[in-house]
């Protein structure tokens, strides 16, 4: 039976190992090095090697291939000394990475060379307990949940869309959450808005979005705008910093608005909207080579076609599963991660309980994101709406698609 | 023949189908012989012959503005999904 100091004389006979001048060398030349952490949470917590990633070695044969799927990528181990990560490059070349060295002298003799070491913002122990679950995976981790932490999302609209979305924004840790809303609590919105609840009836929605969402968690702040989203007031609305745009508004007018803001300030928006049994949910994101809703909808379609919810109903849980989906893409664009829904349009029929998907293109002719946009400033929307809507024919002239707030 | 999805908005047009079966080879044709089932269709599909601004016709997934318009073939049994934009989400 071999003593611990055999048995690691005998697995860095076996492994390779390199030193911290040539580490750091390759630190700087970005060969595609990868450093792997393996010490315990409190020394990552105290500095790191910059660009590492952490994971312990209580769970390194679970989490790596999440975290390093390509097993022929440079991998460099490094604990505190060089011992902890030989042990843990021998296992990495038993689970198949094709090129992994040791740092042999460890992070201690890093620091001692003066290289630059990183300080993660570390989690408390109360938001460890609180984001566990999405520590475990490998695509939030602690990283993730500080992009959380530090994002901003604005959620145009606090009614039917917003409530859920804002509900999962706020209890992931989205840190700061945005409402844009002129309206109250009404007793007709409780059928599907569950931001809201009965003794709230008549206050502002923000006021009482804003008690919910602090309440769930108490990392996020909610900044409220209680008014109607307008030509006049986006700018300085949208200019406050967001990261993402939650499109739950009930009107046109404020869709193509919020659409043509959001173009200029290149903040991808996440659009849903909802009628009776059916939701239709997509990214708009033409920053980022996506199209925008008006490559989709050049146009409003007549308000006899286009009947609000207040006008045709909703079913009320119709708004909890868009609203969900919504939030899924908002937190996917905010950690960088997966394949956002740009491009591609859901159509989710309730009744049916089908989704269907369809392709929506860039449209160069576009005259917001196009190659040669002849709309550079902002319009009349309700006009542009109404106008819209007047010239098919007489019969579906008239009617308001101003009405109501977001 | 192909299978046409209705949208919410214009059921009530055609009975509260929400899927209909149509005949044609084309887009177009398939229009036509909704329309001239269902007469008040045809004012809120088609304008001057065209389709519509404000509503979307995909065939296979795609919008067919982006292939050969009314004259993009439809397939045998194929599905040909109506969407007109709709606006409702809070209030």
């Amino acid at each position: 039976m071999a003593t611990y100091r055999e048995l690691l004389a005998q697995v860095k006979s076996e492994i390779e190992e390199i030193s911290t001048v040539a580490a750091h060398e390759r630190l700087a030349s970005e060969d595609g090095s990868l450093f792997v952490d393996v010490r315990e949470p409190d020394e990552w917590d105290e500095g790191h090697i910059p660009e590492a990633v952490y994971t312990g070695r209580g769970r390194l044969e679970q989490r790596i291939e999440g975290l390093v799927p390509d097993k022929s990528r440079p991998l460099v181990v490094y604990c505190s000394a060089g011992n902890r990560s030989a042990f843990s490059v021998k296992v990495l070349e038993e689970l198949g990475y094709e090129n992994v060295v040791n740092l042999a002298s460890g992070f201690s003799d890093w620091k001692r060379n003066g290289y630059e070491v990183t300080i993660p913002r570390a989690l408390t122990p109360e938001q460890r307990s609180r984001y566990s679950r999405h520590l475990l995976i490998p695509e939030v981790g602690e990283e993730g949940q500080q992009r959380l932490l530090d994002a901003h999302v604005l959620l145009v609209g606090a009614g039917g869309l917003g409530s859920p979305a804002s509900l999962y924004l706020a209890a992931a840790g989205v840190g700061t959450v945005g409402i844009v809303d002129a309206d109250v609590v009404d007793e007709s919105n409780l059928q599907r808005q569950i931001v809201h609840s009965t003794e709230r009836l008549g206050e502002p929605k923000v006021a009482s979005a804003k008690r919910t969402l602090e309440a769930l968690n108490p990392d996020v702040r909610v900044v409220t705008f209680q008014e109607r989203l307008t030509s006049e007031n986006v700018d300085r609305i949208l200019g406050e910093g967001w990261d993402v745009i939650v499109d739950g508004a009930d009107n046109f007018p404020t869709r193509y608005l919020v659409n043509d803001a959001s173009v200029w300030s290149g903040i991808p928006v996440v659009h849903g909207s909802i009628f009776r049994f059916e939701g239709q949910v997509t990214v708009f994101d033409p920053a980022r080579g996506g199209p925008c809703y008006r490559c989709l909808f050049p146009q409003p379609p007549p308000p006899e076609l286009a009947p609000s919810c207040a006008e045709g109903g909703v079913l009320g849980v119709l708004p909890g599963i868009i609203g969900s989906i919504q939030a899924n893409e908002a937190l996917k664009l905010v950690l960088g991660r997966g394949d956002s829904l740009a491009g591609r349009l859901l159509l989710f029929d309730a009744l049916g309980t089908t989704l269907d998907e369809v392709t929506v293109r860039r449209n160069p002719e576009c005259p917001v994101c196009g190659d040669h946009p002849t709309i550079t400033e902002y319009v009349d929307y309700v006009e542009f709406c109404n106008s819209a809507a007047s010239r098919p024919e007489p019969a579906l002239a008239g009617g308001s698609a101003e009405d109501g707030a977001a | 023949m192909a299978a046409v999805r209705i949208p919410p908005t214009l059921r009530a047009e055609v009975g509260g189908a929400r899927e209909l079966a149509a005949d044609g080879e084309t887009v177009g044709e398939v229009l036509d012989d909704l329309v001239e089932r269902y007469p008040p269709l045809g004012g809120q599909l088609l304008q001057d012959g065209e389709l519509a601004p404000f509503v979307n016709v995909y065939v296979g997934g795609e919008d067919v503005r982006t292939r050969d318009g009314l004259d993009t073939r439809v397939g045998e049994l194929e599905q040909l999904i109506l969407l007109p934009a709709m606006a409702g989400g809070a209030l």
